[in-house]
């Protein structure tokens, strides 16, 4: 039996952030967030540009630390800065929109680079994981290629499962697919959707509101470094409570 | 291979324009000639494993003093700082003088002439070395940083396995620059005696007096020598260019 976190034995939620501020020199851009995401739910967020929805997920991670507030993951509040690190690094799984693959290493090695090095796991070991992950997100035939021989999907899929490789409790996506062309959003988008039916705790920041309507559980709407909505999917797209956050609806939902 | 035969031609050149020339020293058809043809290129051999010693070293050195310099901490900023401004501020004629004389006296220690010429010029070049390597490795995209954090990478492993690997691509050709360098630079070490191609040319000057035509022997080794260098960090460059990576 796998072993049960504290989390999941108290039904604490996975994530806790609690007025959570971040400054950039003067410019405020997260002003006292609070949010709990519970083990196996999916929460996508949007906004207007610079309101901070890449902040508050980057927050989660320590991409970017936070300068007041506290964030407690899978019990863990982060802190100390190694304690953290290892918190992070066991539990939390990023998506950039812009990839991020390491150029000099092929497909396999992309995937097998984390798990041998800071798991221990044995190269076969990786391997053999990799490939479950790449027949997941339907590349295994380009395991051997380089990133800049694949095209943007291909490439962002193989970054979902680079992240999956290191089996993570939470995978946070930072508007995976705005780098993307057209046609290849949705090969991106079908992983996405499968991963959340397979149960993983996602916060996904995207403007997909056809894929948010179909996985999210929460929908955050944030404005200003704010959360100005957060409410169950149904509600959001219905009957939002705020002025601003009705009037972004309208822009970016087709009538 | 053009290059080798415009310098074959301006040799001839030069040897056909005036009568003060006397090639006889360096004849390879007269005994006299050949025996001072290969003491002149007996000094090769050093300048070669002098320059690529000293480069060796300076490129440890230079990634070792360009790394802190990476850091947002600023006492190790500081260091980098100041380490490489002091370094490139002292003559490398100096800092040759300076470590074979001074640096036994200061530290109690004997030195021999190639290791002090191999620690001047390693020292001298290492500034250069950090400099090259800051740029090249701040030339890597922050997401790369941001990815291998999340496959939990520590700051040792990003730097081995994702950083400095795409770093020394970009920073192969500056690196050739600094060989090129480096073999020039290494003629200097014949001050305190170093038997390298310099002091051999100083050396046969002084018992022939033929001036003329064994520094332009001496010019044509350096020439033929940092041509070759040139070519080979050319055809590295065209191979990483064509590089799928
Ligand atoms: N490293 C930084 N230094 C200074 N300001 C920053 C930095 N990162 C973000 N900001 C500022 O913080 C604000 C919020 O940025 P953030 O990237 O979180 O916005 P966002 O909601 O993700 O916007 P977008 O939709 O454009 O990605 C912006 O005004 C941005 O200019
Ligand atoms: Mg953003």
């Amino acid at each position: 039996m796998p072993n049960q976190t504290d989390v999941q034995l108290h039904n604490e939620p996975i994530i806790r952030m609690q007025s959570v501020s971040k400054f950039f020199g003067e410019f405020q851009a997260l002003n006292g967030v609070s949010i709990d995401v519970k083990l196996g739910e999916r929460v996508v967020v949007c906004g207007p540009s610079g309101s901070g929805k890449s902040t508050l997920i980057r927050c989660i991670n320590q991409l970017e630390k936070h300068d007041e507030g506290t964030i407690t993951i899978d019990g863990h509040t982060l802190g100390r800065k190694k304690q953290s690190l290892k918190v992070i690094h066991d539990n939390v799984g990023m998506v950039f929109q812009q990839f991020n693959l390491f150029p000099h290493l092929s497909v396999i090695e992309n995937l097998t680079l984390g798990p041998t090095r800071s798991r221990g796991a044995s190269k076969s070991d990786a391997t053999k994981l990799a490939m479950q992950y790449l027949e997941r997100v339907r590349i295994p035939e380009q395991a051997e290629k380089y990133p800049a021989q694949l095209s943007g999907g291909q490439q962002q899929r193989v970054a979902i499962a680079r992240s999956l490789c290191m089996e993570p409790k939470i995978m946070l996506f930072d508007e995976p697919t705005s780098a993307l062309d057209p046609e290849m959003i949705n090969e991106v988008l079908d992983v996405m959707v499968e991963l959340a039916e397979s149960g993983m705790t996602m916060i996904c920041v995207t403007h997909e509101m056809g894929f948010a309507r179909r996985v999210a559980d929460t929908m955050v709407f944030m404005d200003h470094g704010e959360i100005v909505e957060m409410t169950n999917t149904n509600k959001f797209f219905e009957a939002p409570d705020s002025e601003r956050c009705q009037e972004f609806l309208q822009q970016i939902l087709p009538h | 291979m053009t290059r080798l035969l415009l310098i074959v031609c301006m040799a001839a050149l030069l040897s056909a324009c005036s009568g003060e020339w006397g090639w006889y020293v360096v004849n390879p058809t007269t005994a006299k000639g050949m025996t001072n043809l290969k003491f002149l290129l007996s000094g090769l051999g050093y300048t070669i494993l002098l320059s690529l010693t000293a480069i060796i070293i300076s490129i440890v050195i230079g990634l070792l003093v360009a790394l802190p310099g990476l850091s947002s901490n600023r006492l190790l900023k500081g260091f980098n700082r100041v380490y490489v401004e002091l370094v490139r501020a002292v003559p490398i004629l100096v800092m040759i003088l300076w470590v074979y004389y001074g640096l036994p006296q200061l530290m109690g220690i004997t030195i021999t002439v190639f290791w002090a010429g191999v620690i001047a010029l390693a020292l001298s070049d290492s500034a250069f070395e950090a400099e090259i390597f800051r740029a090249g490795i701040q030339s890597i995209d922050k997401g790369q940083y941001e990815a291998s954090h999340t496959v939990a990478l520590g700051y040792t492993d990003t730097m081995r396995f994702i950083i400095l690997p795409q770093a020394i691509k970009r920073i192969l050709p500056a690196l050739g620059n600094q060989l090129v360098y480096m073999l020039k630079m290494s003629s200097l070490v014949s001050v305190i005696g170093m038997q390298e191609l310099t002091r051999k040319a100083n050396e046969l000057v002084v018992t022939e007096y033929r001036p003329l035509e064994i520094y332009t022997v001496l010019l044509l080794e350096y020439l033929v020598l940092i041509l070759i260098v040139s070519a080979g960090v050319r055809w590295l460059e065209r191979r990483l260019q064509t590089d799928q990576r």
